[in-house]
């Protein structure tokens, strides 16, 4: 199965739609499974990536009997030093992110403690690219 | 125990989320960040916060937690009451402070 959804950058109030819908995609297809809130968590977390940091966002979804693949692309201003941005604490946000709580430089490090296989990518200037897999076995 | 249980024993004002009132609490956790609390809390329990925003309410449901508290008395903002409506996670209100509401909570559980 394949969903592709937009995610509005700088938009905090419909922040979470992706993640809602893919909840409810995953429990109508697995039933209660100890997956779904791990893939959840990874995909909102990167929802709001793109909310906080870039211009436009798109969240790409596969998924079949094995895995779950999740791609999210966004175009914005990248990230320069990706190793210290995984840095639990660190973080680039603004005031005004910070403010509604997040922005607290958890992000990253829970999107990888969530997923089983975890890849990031970023050109500065022009987007960041991640990839979570979660495996269903 | 029971979300209904704590509103009486805690005396928390019920402001929405009515259809959740007889969810099973597990634990509870603090916490105004709201990554921490994606990353940390746990299916079932409930959050205190003084956060009143709308994404409070994707958290909650997305983490499967029982309910919200907010404190001091604080309103939740009009987008956040229809989510917890539509999702079924109520929040409560309590007069206390996050410390003396937090103790009172740990105390009950």
């Amino acid at each position: 199965m394949h969903f592709e959804f937009e995610i509005e950058a700088g938009d905090f109030s419909k922040l979470g739609f992706a993640s809602s819908q893919l909840k409810t995609i995953l429990k109508q297809l697995l039933g209660d499974h100890k997956v779904i809130r791990r893939v959840v968590v990874a995909l909102y977390e990167s929802e709001v990536n793109v909310v906080a940091h870039a211009y436009s966002g798109k969240v790409i979804i596969d998924i079949n009997t094995e895995k779950i693949e999740i791609e999210i692309d966004d175009k914005g201003p990248g990230i320069e030093d990706i190793q210290l941005a995984m840095e639990e604490g660190y973080s680039t946000a603004s005031e005004k992110v910070r403010e509604m709580g997040f922005g607290a430089g958890m992000g990253l490090a829970n999107i990888k403690n969530n997923s089983d296989e975890f890849y990031i990518s970023s050109e500065v200037g022009v987007g960041t690219n991640l990839k979570i897999i979660a495996y269903l076995k | 125990m029971k979300v209904s249980d704590i509103i009486n024993s805690l005396d928390l004002e019920l402001l929405c989320g009515q259809s959740g009132i007889e969810n099973e609490i597990t634990g509870g956790y603090v916490s105004d960040l709201l990554s921490d609390v994606m990353g940390n809390a746990k299916e079932g329990q409930v959050w205190i916060t003084l956060q009143t925003h709308k994404n409070v309410m994707a958290i909650a449901s997305l983490k499967d937690l029982a309910a919200v508290i907010l404190v001091k008395g604080f309103n939740p903002d009009e987008d956040t009451v229809k989510q917890s409506n539509q999702e079924g996670v109520p929040i409560l209100r309590a007069k206390e402070n996050t410390f003396e509401i937090a103790g009172k909570l740990f105390q009950l559980l």
